[in-house]
């Protein structure tokens, strides 16, 4: 539990003395389940990191492995299939693009879906603006507010797009779409080319907006009697603006 | 592409706008309907089934439910772009108990369901080990087993109305969330066979779907209770779930545990691929995202009665029922208000209660016809964890986080006995 947590459930307590006729039943007492909610050990610092080792686990027993089950794996194959990047930039593949390559690419691919600008049709993902927004009531996450890594749009890019042919387009042709993608949000010039050496170096916006888990953050409290000590119940929202209740949420199929 | 931000904020607010004018939908289908059925069939008479031969054995090699059960999974299309990177809804209304039928289990897929044949499948172990291995499904199969029950639910469950109350039931507001009989390897056997380099603190776990959704996985958690599943409910894993290798992370959200595993790499830092940046953070008031936000916290919800179940002609005796669940282990404790709140009542639950599994529960009520009433349900798990108010839960993360809304959720009954998906003041 955060120490924020702890000081909470102290000044939650007095409140509850105060409320006199409000009954808590016993609730089991609440234990630390920081090892339960954050399995492990992050760099020192504010934000989150990914250009530094994490610490591994203390204590680290396996069971003895059984001899004959598996094969061993060829570095041909595990190059085949090891697409990972990291936020480093570590793992990316030789080759280049630019974002004119990219823009001819991301007509032909993309625009269909994300937009001819990145702004993207119907329902489909923005990958363009939004900057400023993360602490309005629209926040828009898009490539430019919110990516927190350049090298990382590359392997999204070649992991799962084309959407409908994904990992079908060459590297260069990836470097060339990432490089585009970058562009459209202002992050590189338009005669910048994108390769593993550059890449890496592109600066995100939202590159420290990342923080690690902060729950529990609620009180731990277990009313049982009077416990809205008079006050009637108000309905805030009700549900039949939009739909009936029971129905399919008014448009659901089949 | 993938999409989950459309299950947030954009596209509710996309709908308050969209449907605020547009009036009611049309009424309740089939509500009545089979009510009192055909008198022919009833006491005195002898059926019709009973005065012929019906259907022998293997009729139905692999047999289905009753034909007049009508019970499907259901999706809502103003939520994603397309069926194929969408989600679908379990109709919690209609389980019993707490094992979800396959067939109902929510899905949730980023790239389509692939079609893999289980003689090309293969699982690669490889990164910061000892010996980098290919795995076929016969081997796996060869391992030692577990076989352990687990509620699986996506982190957005619930996550369209972090603002209000908008969904029509209880298949929406909660039903990315499914219980199965899991059954496969422990993650920790296969990092045996692989042996670990020094170092190691994080792994990547890969699918082969056409998203090839990526996720980091911490090594304490692997080395805990993970299993590498082939089996689902006592037959193979689904396709929908992951045919015919899933990855099941007991507690955590649903998207990491990654289906039609292909991939596991082990390395020394988390990879913060686009499914634990882009998506799956949880974005504060203050613009700070929370990640790496696996567990999800003790919840519940009453799914008798509820919109899809109302006590429309059923005024007297009500069994409220139930389902409670912590990605922190077992629960201990569900209390259960009809005030809003006011007043509160501990449930009985059904044994067996399991860690990190869905957990029944139930208690009477006496309905009388007219009575206005706030049903709501309050789980505790053995941390000590109590399920919030939305109010509290508000209060701390605002209402753009999409994820984790583990809230008390109010279904209000009528005096006609419709029961509507409501929020109220705290």
């Amino acid at each position: 539990m955060s120490r924020s947590m702890r000081k909470g459930a102290l000044a939650g307590l007095p409140l509850l003395a105060l409320a006199g006729f409000a009954v808590a039943q016993q609730a089991p007492t609440p234990r630390d389940v920081s090892a339960l909610y954050r399995p492990f050990e992050a760099p020192p610092g504010e934000r989150t990191r990914g250009d530094v080792p994490w610490p591994a686990p203390g204590n680290v027993s396996l069971p003895e492995p059984i001899p004959g089950i598996g094969r061993p794996a060829t570095s041909a194959e595990i190059a085949g299939w090891d697409i990972a990047i990291r936020p480093d930039g570590a793992n990316l593949p030789p080759g280049r693009g630019t974002v004119q390559e990219g823009e001819e690419l991301y007509l032909q691919h993309c625009a269909s879906c994300h937009g001819d600008f990145g702004e993207g049709i119907d329902r489909w993902p923005a990958l363009m603006g939004g900057r400023g927004s993360l602490t309005t009531d629209n926040p828009r996450r898009t490539v430019g507010s919110f990516w927190q890594h350049a090298p990382m749009v590359f392997d999204y890019i070649r992991r799962a797009m084309p959407y409908t042919a994904p990992q079908s387009l060459t590297n260069d042709e990836y470097y060339a779409l990432t490089a585009y993608v970058l562009y459209l949000n202002e992050l590189i010039a338009e005669d910048a080319v994108m390769d593993r050496d550059s890449l890496p170096r592109v600066e995100m916006p939202n590159r420290d907006g990342f923080v690690l888990e902060e729950r529990p953050d609620t009180e731990n409290v277990a009313c049982m009697q009077n416990c809205r000590q008079g006050r009637p119940v108000t309905v805030t929202m009700d549900s039949r603006q939009f739909v009936q209740p029971g129905s399919g949420s008014g448009t659901s199929e089949p | 592409m993938t999409n989950t931000p459309t299950i947030g904020s954009t596209s509710r607010r996309g709908l308050l706008r969209a449907v605020a004018g547009a009036g009611a939908a049309a009424g309740l289908p089939g509500a009545a309907a089979r009510a009192s059925g055909n008198a022919e069939n009833q006491p005195p008479n002898l059926p019709e089934w009973s005065r012929t031969l019906g259907p022998g054995v293997i009729e139905e090699p692999y047999g289905s439910r009753s034909r007049h059960e009508t019970a499907v999974r259901r999706y809502v299309p103003w939520l994603t772009p397309d069926r194929i990177s969408s989600v679908s809804f379990t109709p919690l209304a209609e389980m019993h108990g707490i094992i979800t039928p396959s067939g109902l289990h929510f899905e949730r897929h980023h790239g389509g369901v692939p079609d893999i044949d289980p003689a090309d499948y293969r699982l690669m172990i490889h990164g910061m080990v000892e010996r980098p291995l290919i795995f076929t499904l016969e081997d796996l199969r060869r391992l030692p087993s577990v076989s352990r029950i687990h509620f699986i639910e996506c982190p957005a469950n619930g996550g369209m109305e972090w603002r209000g109350a908008q969904m029509s039931g209880v298949q929406y507001t909660h039903g990315m969330l499914s219980c199965s009989e899991w059954t496969g390897v422990l993650l920790r056997v296969l990092l045996a066979q692989v042996g670990l380099r020094p170092g190691a603190s994080w792994l990547l776990c890969e699918g082969s779907d056409a998203s090839h959704l990526a996720r980091s996985v911490p090594l304490a958690k692997a080395l805990d209770d993970a299993i590498v599943a082939y089996g689902q409910n006592g037959e193979a894993v689904r396709p929908q779930q992951g045919y015919p290798v899933r990855l099941v992370l007991p507690g955590y959200e649903g998207n990491m545990w990654v289906k039609w595993l292909r991939r596991i790499e082990v390395g020394d830092r988390p990879w913060f691929t686009r499914w634990e940046t882009r998506t799956y953070t949880d974005l504060m008031p203050n613009g700070l995202s929370r990640q790496f936000t696996f567990v999800n916290e003790v919840n519940s919800v009453i799914t008798y009665p509820c919109p899809e179940k109302p006590l429309r002609g059923k005024p007297g005796f009500v069994e409220i029922s139930g389902l409670a669940w912590s990605g922190a282990g077992r629960i201990v404790r569900v209390d259960v208000s009809v005030d809003g709140g006011d007043t509160w009542r501990t449930a009985e639950l059904q044994e067996p209660v399991l860690t990190k599994a869905l957990t029944r529960f139930r208690i009477p009520w006496e309905w009388r016809e007219g009575q206005v009433a706030y049903l709501q349900s309050r789980a505790i798990d053995e941390t000590g964890r109590v399920q919030p108010t939305i109010a509290a839960l508000r209060k701390v993360r605002g209402v753009e986080s999409i994820y984790h809304k583990n809230s008390i959720q109010t279904w209000l009954v009528e005096r006609d006995g419709t029961v509507v998906n409501v929020q109220i003041d705290a």
